[in-house]
């Protein structure tokens, strides 16, 4: 028995229909098309799927669908304003944080997350607050030196 | 090739500088399509059901219940792959993919399904009864090759031996390398020390699992989009596995999130290919990390054997080593390799390698960045430490005493052209790092690697465009930034801004071969194809501009992106540039563009040096990466941004494989730890920044000097690692991973003894 789901995804009132047992992850990609959303690992450790749901950072992957009634998702393609990039997918694309670039959308969302919340970071902070997010390419010093960019330049702005 | 590749000393102006990559913008807003990211109307859901055991024939396999599931469409095993349809070098290609009459590894494929749901295609594989006989099995690299031990393919008679063995083994083949005499060498040793270094079985990790759609049509075309480093391979494969023309296969590349060699080779997608044709519709087909762990391809577990002799004052006299590699149940010239590289970076004498191909009931070994190079590596450049130690000459020096130069002869055959190990040692020896002083708990260690590089088949397109701005096309995969060079390097040799090109990837029909991106061969090998097609376009444009002049166009020379009259007519014709060329082609002779296709020869090898400081907690046996530093050989780096990102994620690679990663068996053949969760890559708070320094040795055989870069850097780090962490707890780490467990267990030995 499929389930209607209402909630705000990056602001915008969307309804979509899946099944009781779906993931967040599935309904966002498939029923919303919201496929800037990744799976990595379907069980929480790579952090790709990662979204703002009611401004809490989670693995959509371990979410219902249907636990997203009423409440307010926030994902990647979200992040931008019109044509003006976040600060963060600035420096991402100024510091070459990003190989592949699967998992940029999971580490834009989770860095954002952080910088919400405390605004001038330490290194290991950052380091600590995206230990949640797998990176193959990059050994992630490159990620690391973007978010402090952003960090800086969000508190200049 | 019978073109003039030859380096030239040159001024750049867009090669080299940092711009930001054209495929950035949809990789941070969510747009990007990946191999999961694609649909098609209609489209069915593929599963695939796979073995529990570790070895077993399959007797039976009843699909019945399954196929009456309502909502399913196709279920197919092997037997739906007619065996006159398949081309009989691709056989063991299609054993892996889907199992005949013996299921090799817990993992191994025996079905799959396509119905209208995940849902209904789970609830389908259940149905499938499949009657197994469990046979024994062997996990283990050194166990397999003993007497005793359950023998995997009865059909296995060792390759490179001389005769061939009347008696069936799990040893596939047999490779050799090296020259001089050995034994004599021994002779002459004041010092020789024997030791055995393992290397547990590392996957490439990549965060993307496999994913592809295939579209099969009744009138016997197909497509297919697919995550993959090499769609031209993958069609070739998957077409010879289906029985069509590869013509009628089209494929297209998706964006592909991470191969690392992993995505050279195929898994799921003849499968898939096969259930559209069963259903008659197009199927989509995804791997979970479940499956990619058990199922795709990590690299060989090894067992290696080294022996070395040294005199007093450090002369190392001979050196030998028998490698032996698992290569899952099929074989993979992965042992070969490791025998090939082993003591590449080194002038030796008296030098031999055995490489030995060892068959195991775990998933077939893929290609993983700079494939076998690091575990050969691992035993020898920890042995170097040992020997350096025993001669009391610091471990840089050592190496540098006997290091492999311009005109040595290499381990494994060639004689070597300009090479940088002896730079990127010198480079090391003066770095601040080396010189820095370590803090109280902290230890430091070094070590070289070595990689090939590769070149190979390339074609691009070169179209200069009405607007005057030009586009390459090329058919080899973009895995992490190809794209930004090939423009800086059109850019480069048309002389118009990089921001006036645009770099694209070609489906399988709208360009000839092109091999894929494996053996650091992507930006070497398609800068020299894109190259020779901007000199082809440019010399269309100076015959275009000759026409519009009216001169001859030997009278023109093609400079900073415009036609400018020499000879005679120097002086009174202003210069034409792209865009006045572009925009009166349709009067001088249509569109304007340049094609080139060519064997990209003389990939220069690459060599690196790492250096690494460590703290190991001596109570929980944990060990912290405190400082790394990565000295590389790039020849010249096009975009030195994407080289740097390249030395730091081989390094990150290599620190997981030296402290972390590890495929775990059971006794039951099962593998223990198929997540993320259990299979540890490093995460953030694991590393610290990861310093760089690119060395710029031109490789002869390019124009703009450029090397493969993209492999090496995984090369040195788990000896580096192994080094640093064996002088902090004073004890010789001989096993990677040094996992927590086993740097106690060290310890423990070293105490009771």
């Amino acid at each position: 028995m499929s389930v209607m789901v209402r909630s705000k995804i990056n602001g915008d009132d969307i309804e979509f229909v899946c099944q009781p047992d779906e993931t967040l992850l599935d309904a966002l990609r498939d029923r919303a098309g919201l496929t800037g959303v990744k799976e990595g690992c379907g069980t929480g450790d790579c952090g790709a799927c990662s979204i703002m749901l009611d401004g809490a950072l989670v693995c959509s992957c371990l979410v219902l669908g249907a636990e997203a009634e009423g409440r307010s998702i926030e994902t990647v393609e979200g992040m931008a304003n019109g044509d003006q990039l976040h600060p963060l997918q600035q420096q991402f694309l100024q510091h070459a944080a990003l190989q592949c670039g699967i998992c940029t959308p999971g580490f834009l969302i989770a860095a954002k997350a952080l910088l919400d919340k405390n605004p001038d970071p330490s290194e290991e902070q950052v380091r600590y607050a995206l230990a949640g997010n797998l990176c193959r390419c990059t050994g992630y010093d490159k990620i690391v030196r973007a978010v402090l960019a952003a960090a800086k330049q969000m508190r200049k702005a | 090739m019978g073109k003039d590749t030859a380096f030239k000393e040159r001024e750049f102006s867009a090669v080299g500088t940092r711009p930001l990559r054209p495929d950035g913008i949809d990789k941070v807003t969510g747009r990007a399509r990946y191999g999961a990211d694609f649909n098609m109307p209609g489209q069915l859901h593929g599963c695939i059901l796979r073995s529990p055991h570790a070895h077993a024939s399959i007797k039976n396999i009843d699909t019945s219940k399954a196929e009456k599931l309502k909502g399913v469409k196709a279920v197919v095993t092997r037997k739906d792959f007619k065996a006159k349809d398949v081309d009989p070098s691709l056989l063991t290609v299609l054993d892996n993919c889907m199992a005949g009459k013996t299921a090799f590894y817990d993992g191994h494929a025996v079905a799959a399904v396509a119905a209208i749901d995940a849902r209904t295609a789970k609830k389908a594989l259940q149905l499938i009864k499949v009657e197994y006989k469990v046979l024994k099995h062997v996990t283990d690299v050194d166990e397999a090759v003993k007497p005793k031990a359950p023998l995997i393919n009865k059909k296995c008679f060792t390759k490179g031996v001389d005769p061939v063995p009347a008696k069936a083994s799990n040893i596939a083949a047999v490779s050799e390398f090296g020259h001089g005499d050995v034994e004599q060498g021994f002779s002459e040793a004041d010092i020789i020390i024997e030791r055995n270094y393992k290397t547990g079985q590392a996957h490439q990790g990549y965060i993307e699992p496999h994913a592809c759609v295939a579209s099969y049509s009744p009138d016997g075309s197909a497509d297919m989009w697919v995550c993959t480093q090499g769609h031209f391979d993958f069609r070739a494969q998957c077409a010879g596995i289906l029985g069509m023309d590869a013509s009628k296969l089209r494929v297209t590349s998706s964006e592909i999130g991470g191969g690392f060699g992993g995505k050279t080779h195929l898994w799921i997608e003849p499968v898939t290919l096969a259930l559209s044709r069963k259903a008659n519709r197009p199927v989509k087909l995804v791997m979970t990390r479940d499956e990619v762990f058990r199922a795709s391809g990590p690299a060989s577990a090894t067992s290696i054997d080294i022996k070395m002799g040294v005199t007093k004052d450090g002369t190392i006299t001979a050196a030998h080593a028998e490698l032996r590699y698992a290569s899952g149940a099929y074989e993979g010239g992965w042992a070969k390799l490791g025998a090939m590289t082993a003591f590449a970076c080194y002038d030796l004498k008296n030098v031999k390698t055995i490489g030995y191909e060892v068959l195991v009931n775990r998933p077939k070994t893929a290609a993983y960045r700079a494939p076998s190079a690091p575990m050969a590596a691992f035993a020898v450049e920890s042995m170097m430490d040992e020997l350096a130690e025993q001669v009391g000459i610091k471990p840089i020096d050592f190496r540098l005493k006997h290091v492999a130069k311009e005109g040595t002869r290499s381990s494994y055959g060639p004689v070597y052209g300009p090479i940088g190990i002896g730079p990127t040692l010198e480079a090391a020896k003066n770095h601040p790092h080396m010189k820095a002083k370590l803090k109280a708990n902290q230890s430091r260690g070094m070590a070289c690697g070595f990689w090939f590089n590769f070149g190979g088949q390339s074609c691009s397109d070169l179209n200069i465009e009405p607007d005057g701005s030009a586009t390459i096309t090329v058919g080899t995969i973009d895995v992490g930034g190809a794209r930004a060079s090939l423009a800086l390097v059109v850019a480069e040799e048309l002389g118009i801004p990089y921001q006036q090109v645009k770099a694209v990837i070609a489906d399988t029909g709208s360009l000839g071969h092109n091999d894929m991106t494996h053996g650091s061969r992507g930006t070497f090998a398609s800068s020299l194809s894109a190259i020779d097609s901007c000199r082809q376009a440019i010399q269309e444009l100076c015959k275009r501009a000759a026409i519009l002049w009216d001169i001859d166009p030997e009278d023109i020379a093609w400079e900073k992106g415009e036609a400018h009259a020499i000879g005679k007519s120097k002086g009174n014709l202003p210069p034409l540039s792209l865009v006045n060329l572009a925009q009166s082609a349709e009067k001088t002779g249509g569109p304007i563009s340049g094609h080139s296709q060519i064997v990209a020869d003389g990939a220069g090898v690459s060599f690196a040096t790492h250096i690494c400081d460590v703290e190991v907690d001596q109570e929980t046996g944990q060990t912290k990466i405190a400082r790394y530093t990565v000295i590389q050989d790039a020849g010249k780096a096009v975009h030195p941004t994407y080289v740097e990102g390249q030395f730091q994620g081989g390094a990150a690679q290599g620190i997981g494989w030296a402290l972390n990663e590890e495929y775990i068996y059971g006794e039951d053949g099962r593998l223990q730890n198929p997540g993320f969760l259990d299979y540890r890559i490093p995460v953030c708070s694991d590393l610290p920044m990861i310093d760089t320094q690119i060395l710029e040795i031109p490789n002869p055989n390019h124009p703009y000097g450029v090397r493969g870069v993209g492999e090496t850097s995984i090369v040195p780090p788990l000896a580096a690692v192994g080094n640093a962490v064996s002088a902090a707890i004073g004890v010789r780490m001989t096993q990677v991973p040094m996992s927590p467990p086993r740097i106690l267990a060290a310890l423990d030995a070293a105490e009771s003894q």
